[in-house]
């Protein structure tokens, strides 16, 4: 859905997504690597489990909710990327325990 | 001497003034107030200053500055002006609880701190107006704020077939922002009402004296002359299966569907409530702005003694209006705890005056641009609370059968009780109850906002320190 711009210079950030590692750049939320990615990173709501991406990518509508290093319900949007960071696709509620 | 973003807790347990939130209007109300030797913390939930308007301001990667354009870097004033004080600063720190002894709960780092205030000024901002139309829910629906913010913090365009919808100055500036930047962008449909011209007619001569007249008009051109643009639009829906594939859209009896993986809706922005309503600061219904703006007094002083209210979430009024009015909110603090201060600062009348210049083209745009009743109050199989995913029907059968305001909703149907707390549906439930019940927004109300404002881990509230009183009140035997 998203490209990166040609004029990106910020370092390369490498993450963990599903065990698969994926390119981000420094300064990226979660959210933003997650959708430039290209990967298919549609996490299912506790609700009825309909897929969902990230809807207004300021921390108010919990549509970007991820496990982030194990801890789940994480919004994508307000947290930084790091190298070596694990990043999970949310399949409906978060589990007792992360 | 810069003290610095910080990612730590707060230093101290107690200050002269806390404003929390680093757009404008809390970027010019904490340098103001450090200015003139008040203790001072800003509290702001995103990785650095700017706010929304002026996000990434100080680490996006657009470095040619034409692409976002001058608007954009003219907050740089403001964050030099803050680094140059002596307020703390703290980053991805979330406000979660503000009360009437300006008691301020916040969590930094999985952790959560106490502080108190003599003053607090709320510089929450704006949040996008709810856009409820079927399909608004489908993964590839995007607010025109989400696809802005990917755009100047990551330097992300859309590269698919993108359709943008909608109606308001910032679904324009994208645009140009998008264009600019080699994204693409399939078609716009403007949902601005023809009927709105006629009303907001009376105010066009104060707009064109405005600074906004002539920078909207320039960025209409640039953006019509490499985008269709389709006008007087009176539907909208989003189809697809697990993701968004097409958009129909109406004019009048006119039906066309458009093949897209990415629609960014917009129809303008409203003031962020949840904290300030926690604080039981007292709000009212605007029937212009068609949303809650809080009661203020002079210089945005608000119903609970020691609490303002600065920027968009006093209602909205722009960038420069909100850093105007976070000077004011911060004059007014420094007049009431240090007022022999005042003379190193440049007087309130002044500032006054500014801010009435820098209003001045606002009645036009928020008429012209008043969202159409379809676009707020949606038909049955609409979804309108997100996180609970209940409809428009739901609601109005819900009302059918007794419920009267959005809080007895929530026994019905939970609106309003997922993760965004009524953010995303909470206008919609209160426009939607009114017409069902045949009452005002004003007299339907809203949802009764309580701390914690932002979900925190239980873990954390435990983990707070607390006095032998505290623990001494809930020990039996």
């Amino acid at each position: 859905m998203f490209k990166r711009s040609d004029h990106d210079t910020r370092p390369i950030v490498r993450i963990l997504v599903e065990g698969t590692a994926v390119e981000a750049r420094a300064g990226d939320t979660v959210s933003a690597a997650l959708l430039a990615s290209g990967r298919d990173v549609r996490r299912l709501t506790a609700v009825s489990g309909a897929p969902r991406l990230p809807y207004c990518m300021m921390g108010v509508c919990f549509d970007c909710l991820v496990t982030i290093d194990g801890v789940g319900n994480r919004q994508g949007c307000l947290v930084p990327v790091a190298d070596g960071m694990r990043i999970e696709i949310q399949k409906g509620k978060r589990e007792i325990g992360r | 001497m810069s003290q610095g973003p910080s990612t730590n807790a707060p230093r101290r347990d107690a200050y002269d003034v806390v404003v929390i939130g680093a757009g404008p209007a809390g970027l010019a109300a904490a340098a103001t107030a450090a200015k003139a030797g008040l203790s001072v913390l800003l509290l702001d939930e995103n990785a650095g200053p700017g706010g929304q308007v002026w996000r990434a301001i100080t680490s996006t990667p657009l470095a040619d500055r034409t692409q976002l354009g001058h608007d954009f870097w003219s907050g740089e004033d403001l964050v030099r002006a803050l680094r140059e004080s002596r307020a703390e600063v703290i980053h991805r720190a979330t406000v979660w609880s503000l009360d009437k002894a300006l008691e301020i709960g916040v969590s930094v780092g999985g952790g959560s701190a106490f502080v108190t205030a003599r003053r607090v000024i709320l510089a929450t901002g704006a949040l996008e107006r709810p856009f409820p139309i079927p399909g608004w829910t489908l993964p590839g629906v995007m607010t025109a704020g989400a696809a802005q913010t990917l755009l100047k913090a990551s330097g992300l365009v859309p590269d698919e077939p993108t359709v943008i919808a909608g109606q308001g100055p910032l679904l324009w500036l994208l645009s140009a922002q998008i264009l600019r930047l080699g994204g693409r962008i399939d078609r716009i449909l403007d949902t601005t009402e023809r009927r709105n011209v006629v009303s907001a007619l009376p105010h066009a001569l104060a707009f064109a004296t405005s600074p906004y007249f002539r920078k909207g008009l320039a960025l209409m051109r640039e953006v019509r002359a490499k985008v269709g643009v389709v006008s007087g639009v009176t539907g909208l829906a989003a189809s697809g299966e697990g993701r968004l594939s097409s958009v129909t859209y109406k004019v009048g009896a006119r039906e066309e569907t458009l093949p897209a993986s990415l629609l960014l809706l917009h129809q303008g922005v409203v003031p962020n409530v949840n904290l300030a309503m926690a604080a039981g600061v007292e709000h009212a219904w605007d029937d212009v702005q068609l949303a809650w703006l809080p009661v203020l007094g002079k210089d945005g002083a608000t119903s609970v003694e020691g609490i303002a209210v600065a920027g968009d979430g006093a209602g909205i009024g722009g960038a420069e209006a909100a850093a105007l009015r976070g000077r004011l909110a911060a004059l007014a603090a420094v007049e009431a705890l240090a007022p022999a201060a005042l003379a190193t600062l440049e007087p309130a009348a002044g500032v006054r005056a500014e801010l009435a210049r820098a209003e001045r083209g606002r009645p036009f745009l928020d008429l012209l641009f008043r969202p159409a009743r379809q676009f707020r109050i949606p038909a049955d199989d609409t979804i309108v609370c997100r996180c609970e995913e209940v409809t428009a029907r739901d609601i109005r059968e819900a009302v059918a059968i007794g419920a009267t305001g959005p809080n007895q909703l929530k026994a019905y149907r939970r609106t309003g009780m997922g993760p965004c707390q009524g953010r995303l549906c909470g206008l919609t439930v209160t426009e939607l109850m009114a017409e069902a019940r045949g009452k005002t927004p004003q007299q339907i109300g809203y949802y009764r906002l309580r701390a914690p404002v932002k979900p925190i881990a239980l873990g954390e509230l435990a983990a707070l320190p607390k006095t032998k009183a505290e623990t001494e009140a809930v020990v039996r035997g």
